[in-house]
């Protein structure tokens, strides 16, 4: 038996851990580092119907224990993501879960509509959480209205499950996932990056050329903690919890706050190697904390809360 | 590409605020001038590696020298780092100069500027086992922060400019190189923004002058699109650094 094994919906993961959209391309930079064969899934770059450019330079800067970036969802677009990158990945065991954002919701539609056909994705993330562009994004995320009628119109016209993934900037997290559980999703990613901003103190300006940019890394953690813990209380779907993991015992904790997969993003950066050492790693401290197998973790995180 | 921990062999403050690195670790073989390396912060706060330039490349020891200017915590935390403890390298990343084209006596011309001088004395070593022919116009703010100079006297024809004027030539390094008249079979050029946009104008249709780009990075391989530039030409492209670069032809990109 395989005790790191986690089944969610249109996801059979040989272990719970994956690298987060936007911090690992399309998978191919790393591929050369390491066999990608070893990772639970992949969330690759978000995908638009057509390409973006993204945001000037720079768009990242240092924080305490953590980053700013202001990407801007740079990405080559449907086309070529169907056509180039995908197939790219088609030589791996690896479920694909694909990244989509959009500036209407037509191009949401559109692009679920297309990629979800694609052989090797396995689950959809709708990326409505994205703080680093003018329209779209996070526009789409904060408004429990919007949220749900985004989520069924591609809950509609999705292939494979559908996964939110969650902004947390917003009033009340939980309203924003009960939304997305009314909307017929099949699953929560959470979270996003945190707004933020850096002034050089010798230009006097923002170190971003887009001001401000989302803050992601350690720093960040405890937030996602508590908000997966409030969400995975409030909503019955599955959550891939993301937000500053750099240990195992990060990992672990994600799970005891409601999480069935977790997701690594900024820490790659750091160390590229982060995703298989982790893997690695995960077993012996499970035995350490007498931990059986991640699905009985799961079931026993289910199990207390169902005593509380 | 590796990532492996490497040891200091040597620490030493060669200007001020300037160290000079000597680091040694398998990947050493593979790497050619004009390629950089994404050096780990010792310290667990500060999450982002920093991408240093290759300065020179000793495949007989395995081992290679970066200059390293302290320009905030990151950099200051590398640099007090002594000879003897290890730092953990991801490299050697991006393209390097291609030199493929050149013969013997050709005639080249190097430009560099302040902390962007480095990687050119790999690339002057390189071109003089070559029997390169080189003209080199090396410009820094004050005395001071004039690095290489006697290394780079044995290799070509030294002209070293200052901001200040405090040694060499009064301004910048186009003083010079406004005034030079013959041609170059090739020019290799880095430095600050100023010196790689005038660079790129100036010799925009030379068909072998490159400039290196730095720019703040992510993740140093190609996958997070932090440090992008844009394509000259259309259609729009933006390309990313640290992987199609950090060396690029002069029109190719918009400084």
């Amino acid at each position: 038996m395989n005790r790191l094994r986690v089944k969610l919906p249109g996801l059979d993961l040989k272990n719970p851990i994956m690298p987060a959209s936007g911090c690992f391309g399309f998978g191919g930079d790393y591929g050369k580092l390491y066999d990608l064969n070893l990772l639970g899934a992949i969330m690759v770059k978000a995908t638009t119907l057509e390409e973006r450019y993204g945001n000037e330079t720079p768009r990242v800067a240092e924080t305490p224990s953590g980053m700013l970036n202001a990407i801007g969802l740079q990405n080559p677009g449907l086309e070529d993501v169907l056509n180039e990158k995908l197939p790219k990945l088609m030589k791996y065991d690896l479920p694909v879960i694909a990244n989509v954002a959009g500036s209407t919701e037509e191009e949401y539609i559109e692009v679920v509509r297309r990629i979800s056909q694609a052989p090797n994705v396995h689950a959809i993330e709708l990326n409505i959480s994205c703080p680093n562009v003018k329209h779209g994004g996070i526009a789409f995320g904060t408004d429990p209205i919007v949220v749900e009628r985004l989520t069924r119109a591609c809950k509609d016209v999705s292939r494979v499950p559908l996964y939110v993934k969650l902004s947390p900037n917003v009033t009340d997290i939980v309203e924003i996932a009960k939304a997305v559980q009314r909307g017929g999703a099949d699953g929560i990613t959470m979270i996003n990056t945190l707004l933020g901003m850096r002034i050089d103190v010798k230009t006097r300006k923002p170190i971003l050329a887009n001001l401000t940019g989302g803050l992601s890394g350690p720093a960040i953690k405890p937030v996602a903690v508590r908000m997966v813990y409030a969400v995975s209380h409030a909503v019955d779907l599955p959550i891939i919890a993301m937000g500053g993991i750099k240990t195992v015992d990060d990992v672990l904790e994600f799970f005891m706050a409601g999480a069935s997969a977790v997701a690594i993003g900024t820490m790659n950066f750091h160390d590229p190697m982060i995703l298989p050492k982790l893997i690695d790693q995960l077993p012996r401290r499970m035995d350490e904390l007498g931990i059986s197998s991640i699905e009985a973790l799961i079931q026993s995180v289910k199990e207390a809360r169902a005593h509380e | 590409m590796i990532q492996e921990k490497q040891t200091i062999l040597w620490n030493k403050e060669v200007a001020p605020d300037i160290f000079e690195l000597t680091l040694q670790g398998e990947m050493v073989d593979a790497m050619v001038p004009g390629q950089f390396v994404h050096i780990q912060v010792p310290r667990e706060d500060l999450l982002l590696r920093r991408p240093i330039s290759i300065a020179t490349i000793d495949a007989e020891t395995g081992s290679y020298r970066v200059l390293i200017r302290v320009d905030g915590e990151g950099t200051q935390s590398i640099c007090a780092q002594h000879a003897g403890m290890t730092l953990d390298v991801l490299g050697p990343l991006g393209n390097g100069f291609d030199i493929s084209f050149l013969n013997p006596k050709d005639k080249v011309l190097i430009v560099g500027g302040g902390i962007g001088v480095p990687p050119l004395l790999g690339l002057a070593n390189l071109l003089h086992e070559k029997d390169i022919d080189m003209d080199i116009v090396l410009g820094f703010q004050t005395r001071g922060a004039i690095v290489y100079e006697e290394e780079f006297k044995r290799l070509g024809h030294v002209t070293i400019t200052t901001d200040n004027g405090s040694y060499g030539i009064h301004g910048y390094v186009s003083t010079v190189i406004d005034t030079l008249t013959q041609p170059y079979h090739a020019i290799y050029a880095c430095g600050p923004k100023g010196l790689n946009r005038y660079i790129n104008l100036k010799f925009e249709d030379h068909p072998h002058a490159y400039i290196s780009l730095e720019e703040r990075m992510g993740c140093g391989i190609g996958a997070c699109a932090a440090c992008v530039c844009q394509k000259r030409k259309e259609p729009r492209e933006n390309i990313k650094i640290c992987q199609h670069g950090p060396v690029f032809k002069t029109g190719e990109v918009i400084v």
